[in-house]
């Protein structure tokens, strides 16, 4: 006997019963392929539910909060920037050229049925080690498909990171942000625009294929195993030219003011943006599917209700200006169809050919899908993983071989391979782009700036997923700050394995509260976010990563710091540096172990750092900023030097092992020099702030000097750190 | 006197329109937006085709938009002496359409690139270099995935031969050698000139090379060059 039509869509028993409670009666196919999209754990979010809604999500500059396309946040004179953070990580893992671009075409639709323009991409990768020629393909491909889509569109891609780790071999992690801005007034949400009834609802855009069929239910809500390849009809196909007239289209409806709604056609397609825009407005929608633009003749009915082709948008209008939408589309060149209308009462009614295919009521698609409280279990494998702390390890290593490991470590190395292939410039208002703390984009027609970080901390997740989430909310927010600015808020992604198994459920659960307890220390409310879980497998899953994105305002951009070292400086350590090397990057590479606890991290001080730099960049007391994270204060004060083209000498403390002092990860430190003449007023700010400091050194010459312990020529780390990534993809 | 008018046509797919009018505008001209569909070109006294991925570069970059209906007019302001500056999708639209020798295919590395460069001056004689000289260096990006200029044996001895090369790759000292040539253009060619010497194409981007708060000043003697040409035609 086959399986039954339900569970072939990733419907679970239990669910159908439900389906049948809430219709009275049992599902039509159509009915039930709509169920099987909107109630999949990507659309319906059933087992992250409980946790996300623990979140702090108000302050005072945000203007919109989970559960809109886009978070949105107040930046002053009149202008709101919205931004988000996706997954593309199934479709890529299977298909990485067009997994990485529909998801680059998808985070800027979500920016755009905000009403707001986008202004900057950022694309967080983690991939397996590159030493696998397999991992090498899924890199290349995806990082082409980025830039394939996104220089094509005009939005500059101006930072992310790219990092490795085994687990993430059978898996990539492949997210992306978006960023945009409008004037406050012409947002399209759902609070600033009211939908009435007899309203039309508009479909533009490019026509529905049979591309992306079951893109979330299929591919993003199950694990991978073998013959995944087979789903690659699930991975959807995209456009970039179409993408780009769609921008503009769109921004042309706003700007014109004739739009009630504005809603893109993303995962589970016209099924979800309908359902969404009928629950939202608390009515119903009557559709008729006549009227959607076909690319192929003879789609079945629940094709074209669940197809995700890309570059469509549903536009909500009043029907005396449906003509004006029309005209602005096609002088685009973008066809439309009018789709149907809103009606009272919360009926979605579904018609093709004259008869009724579908009739269900739209808030049970939407909002009413099932919530799970799963089961926890903390995983076996911790304590002894605890037990085993690099900190105490006897070290052996030469200092300055440990060093060069470091340095050249994939996890640390250049990226500038992979950002070359983004055009960062587009839009022209990049101050600082990829390869900084954080990127910095000018706010066109101000002097303000928006700084930009996406961040995650794989090895301390694996190692203490609560202490790992919270790390990389204070990275996010440091490297924001390291510009000057004042972190304001976040969006994520939360990336995990399968949720059904306690063991994954509990790093989510832990990472939920981790990032949590940050953001109100940190008062960066979370305005949004994706997750994305059945990232395994063979029940081998990714390391617990939940991708954190900064956004973060500099009031005058012409005061951004940035990393590079001048030729003469006095060189700081903000911050304190304990015995830390859990879950470091030298007791990964030089030593070999991923184990240990992560570093401590005190949220009081994290902040106080961040004011700290603020003050200090705002007094223009500081020549560079660098944040002390992976690969701790030899990395940082390398790529400062490297940055700058200068080298430094540095003393170390007598009564620490070096190890210690270059390498631990402690939390809450920054390298940052200084003008000898200012040096007093830096220590007074510092000591103002209670944030402790060192004068550890000299910029200045061609060399690195770490006190009598070794020495680096600055060319030679130069070649070492831009090679390692090139030599390693050249296989 | 009236600030000369430089217009900037906007194709479907073209991205680096509006950077172009506001480069245009930083260095003292009125930046004129144009219409693809449109057979206007606004008197202007210059036109730029900007960067960007017209009609999506499906075919072949340029070769849709060369027929826009603009592109009409944009040939005969061209053929009447008016200065025309192609940056980058620009570049392979005039090469495209005729006005400029050669073309241009995917860089050496098959890879997308953008990365600020060094290009040499090698001729005053182009609306762009008016008031440079031959070796002076310019720091101004490039970012493109076809780029790399190329032209048959006989096209490329006559443009040497008649001096049509404008701009070359080059180290920071002006030495022209591989290592520098960042998409493998054939003798490292950057830009070029017609014979006429009113229509110049080049891969690097001068108006993101404007404002010193956002990258290089590369492109600023360039733009003033431009404006200096449109205004003796004001």
């Amino acid at each position: 006997m086959s399986e039954p039509l339900h569970r072939a869509l990733g419907l679970t028993d239990d669910e159908y019963d439900r389906i049948v409670e809430t219709l009275g009666r049992k599902p039509n196919r159509n009915e039930l392929a709509m169920f099987g999209v909107m109630w999949s754990e990507h659309c319906s979010y059933k087992s992250s539910k409980v946790y996300l809604r623990t979140l702090p999500t108000e302050g005072s500059a945000v203007l919109v909060g989970p559960g809109q396309d886009a978070g949105v946040v107040d930046v002053g004179d009149g202008l709101a920037v919205a931004f988000k953070m996706e997954s593309h990580s199934h479709p890529s893992a299977i298909e990485p050229y067009q997994g990485a671009a529909t998801g680059i075409g998808g985070i800027v639709r979500d920016i755009i049925s905000m009403g707001a323009r986008p202004i900057a991409l950022l694309d967080p990768l983690y991939f397996g080690p590159l030493t696998e020629p397999r991992n090498r393909w899924l890199l290349e491909g995806v990082v082409a498909g980025i830039g394939g889509y996104g220089n094509c569109i005009g939005v500059p891609t101006v930072g992310g990171e790219v990092r490795f780790a085994e687990p993430h071999s059978l898996n990539p992690t492949i997210n992306v942000m978006c960023v945009g801005i409008a004037p406050r007034e012409r947002l399209v949400t759902s609070s600033s625009r009211q939908v009435h009834e007899g309203s039309i609802m508009i479909l533009f855009g490019a026509s529905t294929g049979r591309d992306g069929i079951g893109g979330v239910s299929v591919l993003a809500s199950r694990t991978l195993e073998e013959g995944s390849a087979e789903s690659r009809p699930s991975v959807q196909i995209g456009d970039p030219f179409a993408g780009k007239l769609l921008i503009e289209a769109s921004l042309e409806l706003a700007d014109r003011d004739l739009l009630e709604g504005l809603q893109d056609l993303g995962g589970a397609g016209l099924t979800c943006a309908t359902s969404e825009s009928a629950a939202r407005a608390g009515m119903g929608a009557q559709i008729d599917l006549d009227a959607v633009p076909l690319r192929e003749q003879n789609l079945e009915v629940f094709e074209i209700l669940t197809s995700e082709s890309q570059e469509r948008m549903l536009a909500i209008v009043e029907p005396s200006k449906v003509a004006e939408v029309q005209e602005v589309c096609a002088r685009w060149g973008l066809a439309t169809a009018v789709l149907g209308r809103m009606v009272p009462g919360d009926g979605l009614r579904i018609t093709m050919g004259g008869t009724v295919v579908a009739e269900v009521p739209a808030r049970s698609l939407a909002d009413e899908g099932p919530i799970y409280d799963r089961a926890l279990a903390a995983p076996a494998d911790l304590a002894a993983l605890h037990e085993d702390d690099p900190t105490f390890a006897t070290v052996m290593a030469d200092p300055r071989e440990a060093f060069l490991a470091v340095l050249g470590s994939p996890n640390v190395a250049s990226m500038r391979s992979v950002w070359e292939q983004y055009d960062s410039l587009v839009q022209g208002g990049t101050v600082l782009g990829p390869g900084g703390d954080a990127a910095l984009v000018r706010i066109e027609g101000t002097v303000k700036a928006i700084a930009l970080s996406t961040d995650a901390k794989g090895r301390f997740g694996h190692l203490d997923p609560y202490l790992g989430a919270a790390h990389a909310v204070a990275e996010a927010a440091r490297n924001v700050a390291m510009t000057g600015a004042t972190p304001l808020a976040i969006t994520n992604c939360l990336n995990f394995g399968n949720p059904e198994r306690p063991e994954v459920m509990w790093q989510f659960a832990e990472s939920v509260r981790g990032m949590a307890d940050a953001c109100r220390a940190l008062d960066t409310p979370v305005t949004g976010g994706n997750v994305s879980f059945y990232n395994e497998s063979g029940g081998s899953a990714i390391w617990p990563t939940p991708t954190i994105g900064m956004l973060g305002l500099l009031e005058d951009h012409r005061l951004a710091l940035r990393t590079a070292f001048p030729t003469t400086g006095s060189i700081y350590l903000l911050g304190e540096t304990f015995p830390e090397l859990g879950g470091s990057e030298f007791a990964e590479t030089v030593l070999g172990r991923i184990s240990g606890r992560p570093p401590e991290l005190d949220l009081v001080r994290e902040r106080a750092l961040h004011r700290l730099i603020a003050d200090a960049a705002q007094a223009v007391l500081l020549v560079s900023a660098h944040d002390c994270s992976d690969g701790g204060l030899a990395v940082a004060l390398a790529e400062s030097a490297m940055a700058g083209g200068t080298g430094f000498a540095i003393s170390l403390p007598g009564d620490v092992p070096w190890y210690v002092t270059l390498f631990s990860e402690s939390a809450s430190r920054a390298v940052v020099s200084v003008a000898p003449e200012n040096a007093a007023k830096l220590e007074v700010l510092a000591s103002e702030h209670g944030v402790p400091f060192a004068r550890i050194g000299e910029t200045g010459g061609p060399r690195m000097v770490f006190d009598a312990l070794f020495e680096v020529d600055l060319a030679e780390a130069s070649d070492l750190y831009e090679d390692t990534i090139p030599k390693l993809l050249a296989g | 006197m009236r600030r000369p008018r430089v217009g900037v046509v906007t194709f479907p797919g073209s991205l680096d329109d509006r950077d172009a009018l506001r480069a245009v505008g930083a260095m003292g001209g009125e930046g004129v937006p144009l219409w693809h569909a449109e057979r206007d070109l606004r008197d202007a006294d210059a036109v730029i085709l900007p960067g960007g991925f017209s009609y999506g570069d499906y075919l072949r970059c340029g070769a849709i938009a060369r027929f826009a209906p603009i592109m009409e007019e944009v040939v005969r302001f061209a053929g009447a002496g008016g200065p025309v500056v192609g940056i980058c999708n620009g570049f392979q639209i005039l090469c495209e359409a005729g006005l400029l020798p050669g073309a241009l295919i995917r860089n050496r590395s098959l890879r997308f690139v953008c990365r600020v460069v060094d290009v040499r001056v090698e001729t005053s004689l182009s609306p762009l270099t008016e008031g440079l000289v031959a070796g002076d260096v310019l720091q101004i990006p490039v970012k493109h995935g076809e780029g790399q200029f190329v032209a048959s044996g006989e096209d490329l001895a006559r443009v040497e031969g008649d001096g049509l090369v404008v701009f070359r790759y080059c180290a920071p000292d002006g030495t022209v050698d591989d290592g520098h040539n960042v998409n493998g253009a054939a003798n490292a060619i950057a830009g070029v000139r017609n014979d006429v010497g009113n229509v110049v194409g080049l891969m690097p981007h001068p108006e993101h090379a404007v404002d010193p708060d956002v990258g290089p000043t590369g492109g600023q003697p360039l733009l003033a060059s431009l404006l200096s040409r449109a205004l003796a035609r004001v």
